[in-house]
C-alpha cells in the first residue's frame, strides 16, 4: 500500500513534478444544462501533457473526450455548455481566469485544434491558402504576399503536392485526406506548443487513415509539441502515443503509458476496449464487446459510472466512487479493484 | 460558364414566344369594345371604326393578328396605342420612374432589412430581437394598399414631411416612401431570412475553426460568418429586384408615380390590347435575365456552385 496514494490532491501531488508543465487539465467540470435537464459532461478530468510528448485521450462517444478538448480552446458552445470547476494551466497560467482577449491571444499559437471533418471546418467560401495565410496577415501582421508564400510552404511541410498552385483551391476541390492535411497546415501556421487533433482520422479511409497518423507523429516529434490525440480507435493509438488516459462518463478511469496499459490493464472498462479489437485469429467468431450501453449523461449511475456494465461489479461499486489511485509512477486506475488487477496475470 | 449563360439565353427564345402568345390570348379573352367611349359622349362614327378595325385587323382570329404583331415586334416595332401614340415611348417614359422607385425599395430592404437580420441573428431573444420579430409581423400582415395610404395621410397630407404624389421628373429621395411601402414586406423577410442565415451559421464547424485559430471576434463574424450566411440574402435581394421592377400596380397608384405598373392597369382598363402585351414582354425579359444574373452571382459568391 505504500506507493499508493489519492490523486486528486493537487497540493501534494504538485510537490513531485518537475516545475513548468506545458499544459494541465485539474478536475475540470462540464455541464450541459439542456431542456431535459443537466448533463453532467465532465466530472473532474485530470490530465496533462509535456513538450514532445503524446497524449492519447481514449473513449467511446459521449465518454466527454471531446467536450474537454473543446473547453481548452474555449470553444465549448455556451449555453448549454458551462465550465463549474476545475484548472486548465498552460505554462502554470489558469486558463479560466484569463480575458478572452488573453485567451484569444492563446488559440493558433500556443494551443492548436485538427478537428474531425475537414470538410465542414473549413470554410467552404474561401481558399484553402486565404484560411491559412489569414493567420499570418492577422496574427503576424504579414503582407497578402508573404502570408500566401507562407501558406504555400505550410501546405509543402504537411506533403500536399504542388502546394503553390493548390493554395488557390477551395477545400471542396481536395480528396479527404489533402483535406485533412489542409486543416492541420493550418493547425499548425503559428507553431503551437500543443496541438490538440480530435479524432483527426475517423473521417477518413483505412490507408489514408495511416498517412495522416504518421504525418501528425512526425510534425508532432519535428517541432517537440505536446499533442493531444483524441480517439476512439486503439489501433491507432498503439503507434504513436506515450501515454494514454481512458475516459468514461466523463472521468478519466485509466491512466498509463501505452506499453503497460496494453500489457496489463488496470480497470475492467479499458479491459473490455482491449478484448474488443477483432483479431485476426479469431476469425470467424463473434466479435467480444462490453455489454451495456454508455451511460445517459443526464442520470450517471451512482458510485463507479461503469458498475452496470462491470463484469467485476461488487456490492461497493454503486455506493463509492472510486478516485483515481496512483498504481505507480506513470500509471493510475480509478477502479475499487485496482491493485488486484494489475497484479494479476 | 459561357456555355451555360447561351444555354440560360436560348431558353430566352421559347419563354419569349409563350408569354406573348398567352397575354395575346389573355387580352384578347377580355371582353369589351376598345372603341367604346372613344369619341366622347357619342358613338364612334363607322368610317371611323372601320378604318381602325381595318388598321390593327380586328376582324382576323385572334392567332393571326398575334402573328401581324410580332412580325412588327421583330423589327423593335411595339405599334401604336389606338389614339396613336408609339408604345415604345410610353415605356421609355414610364420605365425610369419604376426603375428608380424599385431600386429605392432594394436600398431600403438591403439596408433596414439586412441590419436588422444581422442584429437580431447575432444576438438571439434580447429585446432588440423580439422587437424585430414583432415589427417584420406587423410589416408581414399589413397589405400594401394600407401602408401606403397610411403613410401618404399620416406624413403627407397631416404632417406634410413629404409629398403626397411623386411628380414626373421627381429626384430620388421623394421614392423613399413610396420605396418603403413597395419593399415592406421583403423588408421582413430579408430581416428574417437573414436572421435566420445568421443563427444557424454561426453554429457552424468553420466558424468553431476561426475561433479557434485565435482570430478576433470581429474578423470570425465579418469574415467568415457574413459571407457564407449572406449568400441566399443576397440572391433573394436579386431575385426580388426583378419582381420589383415589375412595377407596382398599387403603390405607384397611391402616389401617383407615372410607372409601368399604372401604364399596365390603363391599358387593360381601355383595352389598348398593343400596349398591354408590349409592356408584359419587356417585363418578363427583365424578370427572366434578372434570374439569370442572379444565378450567376450565386455561382460567383459560393465557388461550390459550377455551372457545366
Amino acid at each position: 500500500m505504500s506507493n499508493v496514494y489519492v490523486a486528486d490532491q493537487p497540493e501534494t501531488a504538485r510537490e513531485g513534478r518537475p516545475s513548468g508543465r506545458l499544459l494541465e487539465v485539474e478536475d475540470l467540470r462540464v455541464e450541459f444544462r439542456t431542456r431535459d435537464g443537466v448533463a453532467k459532461v465532465i466530472n473532474g478530468v485530470t490530465y496533462h501533457v509535456d513538450a514532445g510528448e503524446t497524449l492519447a485521450v481514449l473513449g467511446e462517444s459521449g465518454s466527454g473526450k471531446s467536450v474537454t478538448a473543446q473547453t481548452i480552446m474555449g470553444i465549448l458552445d455556451t449555453p448549454p455548455g458551462f465550465v463549474t470547476g476545475g484548472q486548465i494551466r498552460f505554462h502554470d497560467k489558469d486558463m479560466l481566469q484569463m480575458s478572452s482577449e488573453e485567451r484569444r491571444r492563446i488559440r493558433g499559437e500556443g494551443i492548436a485544434m485538427v478537428f474531425q471533418d475537414a470538410l465542414s471546418a473549413l470554410n467552404p467560401v474561401f481558399t484553402v491558402g486565404f484560411q491559412i495565410a489569414e493567420q499570418f496577415r492577422v496574427r503576424r501582421g504579414m503582407s497578402r504576399r508573404d502570408s500566401k508564400i507562407r501558406a504555400a510552404e505550410m501546405l509543402d511541410q504537411v506533403q500536399i503536392p504542388n502546394a503553390k498552385q493548390r493554395i488557390n483551391e477551395y477545400p471542396h476541390q481536395f480528396s479527404g485526406g489533402m483535406r485533412q492535411r489542409v486543416m492541420i497546415a493550418m493547425s499548425l501556421a503559428l507553431d503551437p506548443e500543443v496541438l490538440i487533433a480530435d479524432e483527426p482520422t475517423t473521417a477518413l479511409d483505412v490507408t489514408v487513415q495511416a498517412q495522416i497518423m504518421d504525418l501528425l507523429a512526425d510534425l508532432q516529434r519535428e517541432r517537440q509539441m505536446g499533442l493531444i490525440l483524441i480517439t476512439h480507435d486503439l489501433g491507432v493509438v498503439a503507434d504513436v502515443a506515450d501515454r494514454i488516459a481512458v475516459m468514461y462518463a466523463g472521468r478519466i478511469v485509466e491512466e498509463a503509458n501505452v506499453h503497460e496499459l496494453y500489457a496489463n490493464p488496470a480497470h475492467p472498462y479499458t479491459i473490455g476496449l482491449l478484448e474488443s479489437i477483432p483479431r485476426i485469429d479469431e476469425k470467424g467468431q463473434q466479435l467480444r464487446t462490453i455489454r451495456g450501453l454508455p451511460p445517459s449523461l443526464l442520470k450517471i449511475p451512482s458510485g463507479c459510472p461503469f458498475h452496470p456494465r462491470c463484469p467485476m461489479a461488487q456490492p461497493i461499486c454503486p455506493e463509492k466512487v472510486p478516485p483515481l489511485l496512483q498504481l505507480g509512477p506513470t500509471r493510475a486506475s480509478a477502479c475499487h479493484f485496482a491493485e488486484e488487477l494489475v497484479k494479476r496475470d | 460558364m459561357g456555355r451555360y449563360v447561351l444555354r440560360r439565353l436560348l431558353q430566352l427564345i421559347p419563354v419569349f414566344f409563350g408569354a406573348t402568345l398567352l397575354i395575346y390570348a389573355l387580352v384578347w379573352a377580355v371582353p369589351g369594345d376598345p372603341f367604346a367611349g372613344k369619341c366622347g359622349e357619342r358613338a364612334c362614327p363607322d368610317s371611323y371604326v372601320q378604318f381602325m378595325t381595318e388598321k390593327y385587323h380586328l376582324d382576323d382570329p385572334w392567332p393571326v393578328q398575334y402573328v401581324y404583331y410580332m412580325g412588327h415586334l421583330l423589327t423593335g416595332d411595339f405599334g401604336q396605342t389606338f389614339g396613336g401614340r408609339e408604345i415604345s415611348e410610353i415605356i421609355a417614359q414610364a420605365y425610369p420612374n419604376t426603375l428608380k422607385l424599385a431600386l429605392m425599395g432594394l436600398l431600403i430592404e438591403g439596408v433596414i432589412g439586412l441590419t436588422a437580420g444581422i442584429l437580431t441573428g447575432l444576438r438571439r431573444n434580447g429585446f432588440l430581437d423580439n422587437l424585430v420579430l414583432v415589427s417584420t409581423l406587423f410589416l408581414l400582415a399589413i397589405p400594401t394598399f394600407v401602408s401606403g395610404f397610411l403613410l401618404q395621410f399620416v406624413l403627407g397630407t397631416q404632417f406634410r414631411i413629404i409629398d403626397p404624389t411623386v411628380a414626373e421628373g421627381a429626384p430620388f429621395w421623394d421614392y423613399l416612401v413610396p420605396g418603403f411601402v413597395l419593399a415592406s414586406i421583403s423588408m421582413a423577410y430579408v430581416a428574417r431570412l437573414t436572421r435566420t442565415s445568421i443563427a444557424e451559421n454561426s453554429r457552424s464547424d468553420y466558424v468553431r475553426t476561426a475561433v479557434a485559430k485565435g482570430l478576433p471576434q470581429r474578423r470570425v463574424v465579418g469574415v467568415h460568418l457574413l459571407r457564407n450566411s449572406l449568400i441566399p440574402v443576397i440572391t433573394f435581394l436579386g431575385t426580388d429586384l426583378g419582381s420589383l421592377m415589375g412595377g407596382a400596380i398599387v403603390t405607384e397608384g397611391i402616389f401617383s408615380i407615372n410607372g409601368i405598373g399604372r401604364e399596365v392597369y390603363r391599358a387593360i382598363v381601355t383595352k389598348e390590347s398593343a400596349t398591354v402585351v408590349g409592356i408584359v414582354v419587356v417585363l418578363v425579359m427583365v424578370y427572366l435575365l434578372m434570374n439569370l444574373l442572379v444565378d450567376l452571382l450565386y455561382a460567383a459568391l459560393d465557388p461550390r456552385i459550377r455551372y457545366e
